[in-house]
């Protein structure tokens, strides 16, 4: 870098300190939208993606579909399948395969469950529900059902279930209270009510209900096996690919939480680009406000530009001093936009703490580094063609000889 | 080109566009000066001076004839070479003295230097002082141009065409923006360069006592010279 060229650059820059610092002030202005934009966005990703894994399965573990093998695999042949679904699929020999999941790299929490669907009777009112049997201190390892318990306790006995609050409310159901549960392999037992939860999860606050895992063994007619196996897994974006390496470890189906939610996915990519967008138009903001200012500069410098090339400057060095000059506001009003977005974001609340209505804004999403190295790079682009328009000033013109 | 000649030009022409029409304003010049010569070059408005002067000063490329100094062809030379050249040959002052505003008047000095080099020098430093104090501003080298009179702003201006030690300066009415005294203290300045340094100056005036202290003159009427 051409040492001359930043010595003028900088004495440019500092003989209307006034214009210098209100150009600077819109670059700052420009980077803090960028940065509040990407933490926003970012924020707001992961606060809804954190209500929507929060409580399901990262990754659910099943048997394979197990369709009939056809004969004759010649295409031109139309092959009916017909499959046996009132056959329980089940993992006979889920043991080995548990450590085989927690050795994995990224698996968080390892839930083996029995599933299955049974009926709440209560006089003469009956209500579907979807019996979940969890293991011993692993109640709250996919859903955190104990945090969610709002009356009664998280204790699982033999004869002792947990109903969510909205079935609770829909049959007139209490702690304490005796209801009769009838699977649908035919069982029927009476539980007590032993808590009462709410997730905030509708479909589960009114369908679910969690007992004690040898209990629903017995409800399901599940001698050794199990029906299938949760995990979470961190961070929940990468669960398709660590479902990808389960699936070939363990030859179980594995189904990722993303599958089940495109929707989401689709939002969220809408969201990022809406934001994309707006970042983009702060970054050409800054351009057209750097090319207009360097402009100005180059015309209030005509005949300074033009005597310095009649004294022999390169087209080289008055190039220079423009670029530099745009690239030097570019990069203080950066810097002083990215500092001031810091310290305006400080206050705000983590995403995991945020109120109802606040803004969900994740600083550290911010592309704090991002938006000083973009900002610098467009104010350097901003500046070349001012710049090279200043390197074409006939000095002959300028000095008006 | 006798030995001494420093430049020299032959039936030198430059023509101007003017709408669908064109202007001759140089109809064949032949000139050249030596070595420590100080020449006037007179003339009424539209005759020809500040052309020539920025044609000899590679400003301006003539449309034809010949411009060789110090052996180079500078018809010839590319853009780039011309810049060269001047940076290292050449010294300019005009009407107006130009100077850069947020430099001090130590630093306008080092400027051609310090643009040729990319950065300024303890030595560009030590030879600008030199000349401020040989221009008699020895008290003013922080001053920035805002804060001097006219007289030594120019005086500056005259440091700043030395710096480089050019063979020739070329002042376009150097004057001819100041009041008598100081004119006349500009004046003295530049012979006193002219016969202690050995500097050619070729000085456009049309005021009669200025062209009175040179050594030769030299008369430009309508493009053509008529006495030299």
């Amino acid at each position: 870098m051409n040492p001359y060229a930043v010595k003028l650059a900088i004495r440019h820059l500092l003989s209307h300190p006034g214009q210098t610092a209100l150009l600077m002030a819109g670059v700052a202005l420009g980077v803090s939208v960028f940065i509040f934009m990407s933490a926003l966005i970012g924020g707001l990703a992961t606060l809804l993606t954190l209500r929507t894994v929060g409580s399901i399965p990262h990754i659910v573990l099943e048997m394979p579909d197990r369709d009939p093998a056809t004969l004759s695999p010649n295409a031109h042949k139309h092959v009916v399948l017909q499959k046996d679904l009132s056959r329980r699929d089940q993992i006979a020999i889920w043991q080995p395969v548990i450590p085989i999941i927690e050795q994995t790299s990224g698996v968080t929490a390892v839930s083996p469950q029995i599933r299955g669907s049974a009926f709440v009777e209560r006089g003469q009112t009956v209500a579907p529900v979807g019996v979940i049997g969890v293991m011993p201190g692993k109640l709250s390892d996919i859903a955190n059902i104990e945090a969610a318990i709002v009356d009664g306790s998280s204790n699982l006995p033999a004869d002792g279930i947990l109903i969510g609050s909205r079935l609770a409310r829909d049959l007139g159901l209490r702690v304490g209270q005796v209801i009769r549960l009838s699977s649908d392999r035919g069982r029927t037992r009476s539980f007590r009510i032993g808590g009462i939860f709410t997730l905030g999860i509708a479909s589960a606050d009114r369908q679910a209900v969690y007992m004690n895992f040898t209990t629903a063994r017995a409800l399901y007619d599940l001698s050794t096996g199990i029906s299938r196996i949760e995990i979470k897994v961190e961070p929940a974006t990468d669960a398709a690919d660590i479902a990808e390496r389960l699936r070939r470890s363990t030859g179980l189906k594995a189904t990722a939480w993303t599958e089940d939610n495109a929707q989401l996915f689709e939002g969220l990519d809408a969201q990022a680009r809406t934001g994309t967008i707006i970042k983009a138009f702060s970054l050409v903001t800054i351009i057209v406000g750097i090319a207009s200012a360097m402009l100005l500069s180059i015309v209030r410098r005509q005949s300074e530009i033009g005597i310095m090339r009649a004294m022999g400057a390169s087209n080289g060095l008055v190039i220079s001093i423009f670029v530099l000059e745009g690239t030097l506001i570019g990069f203080i009003g950066a810097i002083v936009g990215a500092v001031a977005a810091w310290f305006a974001l400080l206050p705000l609340p983590p995403v995991t703490e945020v109120s109802s209505g606040g803004l969900p804004i994740d600083r550290q999403q911010g592309d704090f580094l991002l938006a000083i190295t973009l900002t610098t790079l467009a104010a350097t682009l901003a500046s070349i063609l001012p710049a090279r328009r200043a390197a074409r000033i006939d000095p002959v013109e300028a000095i008006g000889a | 080109m006798s030995a001494q000649a420093i430049f020299s030009v032959s039936g030198l022409t430059k023509r101007f566009a003017e709408g669908e029409a064109e202007v001759l304003v140089l109809k064949g010049i032949d000139l050249s000066m030596t070595a420590g010569e100080m020449t006037a070059l007179l003339g009424p408005s539209g005759s020809g001076k500040s052309t020539l002067l920025t044609i000899l000063g590679t400003l301006m490329r003539a449309s034809g004839g010949t411009h060789e100094m110090l052996g180079v062809d500078l018809m010839q030379a590319s853009e780039a070479q011309r810049t060269e050249f001047r940076s290292k040959h050449l010294g300019f002052v005009f009407q107006f003295h130009h100077l850069l505003s947020d430099l001090s008047a130590l630093e306008n000095v080092m400027m051609p230097a310090a643009s040729a080099a990319g950065r300024e020098t303890p030595a560009m430093r030590e030879r600008a002082m030199e000349l401020l104090d040989a221009v008699g501003l020895p008290d003013r080298m922080n001053y920035r141009p805002s804060a001097m009179s006219g007289g030594q702003r120019q005086r500056v201006a005259v440091a700043r065409a030395l710096i480089n030690n050019p063979v020739l300066v070329l002042a376009d009415e150097p004057t001819g923006n100041l009041d008598r005294q100081s004119a006349d203290q500009v004046m003295d300045l530049i012979r006193s360069i002219n016969q202690t340094m050995a500097t050619s100056f070729l000085i456009s005036t049309h005021d009669e006592h200025i062209a009175a202290q040179c050594s030769r003159r030299i008369e430009l009427l309508d493009g053509r010279i008529i006495r030299s």
